[in-house]
């Protein structure tokens, strides 16, 4: 083989291995799932992923950036969810009970059938706005293990706080209120 | 060598094309839940019992009932929970490249070898041919040790 055709696979080959090293460092530098509960539990307020959607309760999309200047409850859940269906109604009162004070209620919904989405709305009588994401592919970026999960927003879309599992006891609805109270004012 | 690869290539795309594609007959349940991955635990439905997988199994056998084809029934989870709930890429589109790369990946490896190989074989092959020109002394130095030896 010509020493020219040889040194210029050498490169070629030495090209594709350091582009496979920078492809790993970005996407490890890159990758913060997971991050932000623990990041918003240190009082970090780590700005959330923003993402467009299409919405499940209207036609249209929504994109979260929109609500700027709002406090945002975001609530990740699924039909097939039981602690979701547990949840449910309270995250419904926590709607109707802000909406008035600049609090924007948006569920989430993922890895689910649309109808069963969409007849989980029905049966629990939610009128907040809601997203779906049927792969899934924007619990990553906020680090979501399970269902439901529900992340507080301040006005400029940062995260003060996370809850992992179901907002059923006397102590997470206080913090969840607190969370409300120090979204709004920031 | 150059008739080779491509036969080889062409041998291997029919092979992966061809593939579960053109099963005859209705599906079924069984094997429509061995190549669909449930979204939430990443297995395939077979193996999961999880909340979702379980829902997905009974969608799965409603359209089943209802006379849809594999492909339409594939097509319908993919439009709800995206084409990651494919426990092999596509054969279609974009994730035919999957099939492809591999096959083409493949290909270049073979004529790569083979090129190295032949290059390898070329340099250690003996050769009868000189060199170079002799030095004209050593010449004459040679020329007169065969004169000696001659005479």
């Amino acid at each position: 083989m010509p020493r020219r055709v040889r040194l210029v696979a050498q490169g070629v080959a030495l090209g594709v291995v350091a582009l496979l090293f920078v492809l790993l460092a970005w996407s490890l530098v890159n990758d913060e799932g997971g991050d932000l509960a623990a990041a918003a539990s240190r009082g970090e307020r780590p700005e959330a992923p923003d993402f467009r959607l299409e919405r499940l309760d209207r036609q249209g999309a929504l994109q979260l950036s929109s609500l700027r200047g709002k406090a945002i409850v975001l609530n990740v859940w699924a039909s097939w969810c039981l602690p979701c269906k547990e949840e449910a109604p309270y995250i419904e009162r926590v709607w109707t009970r802000n909406r008035a004070r600049d609090v924007v209620v948006l569920g989430l919904d993922a890895k689910d059938f649309r109808v069963d989405a969409r007849r989980f709305v029905q049966r629990f009588g939610l009128t907040f706005p809601i997203v779906y994401d049927g792969p899934g592919n924007t619990l990553d970026g906020y680090g979501v293990t399970g269902f439901p999960e529900t992340f507080v927003l301040d006005r400029e879309g940062r995260v003060i706080e996370a809850f992992a599992g179901a907002i059923n006891s006397a102590e997470d609805r206080a913090r969840l209120r607190s969370a409300i109270g120090r979204a709004l004012s920031s | 060598m150059r008739l080779v690869a491509p036969l080889v290539l062409v041998v291997l795309l029919s092979a992966a094309l061809a593939g579960s594609s053109t099963a005859a007959g209705p599906p079924t349940a069984a094997d429509l839940e061995a190549e669909l991955v449930c979204p939430v635990c990443e297995t395939t439905l077979d193996q999961s019992n999880a909340p979702v997988a379980v829902r997905m199994k009974a969608f799965i056998r409603t359209r089943i009932a209802a006379g849809d084809s594999e492909q339409e029934i594939k097509d319908a989870l993919v439009a709800q929970f995206g084409p990651g709930v494919l426990a092999t890429p596509s054969k279609r589109g974009f994730g035919l490249l999957a099939w492809l790369l591999p096959l083409a990946g493949g290909l270049v490896a073979v004529v790569t070898v083979g090129v190295l190989v032949r290059s390898w074989s070329r340099r250690r092959a003996p050769t009868d041919e000189p060199e170079g020109p002799l030095d004209p002394s050593l010449e004459r130095l040679v020329d007169e040790e065969l004169a000696r030896f001659d005479g």
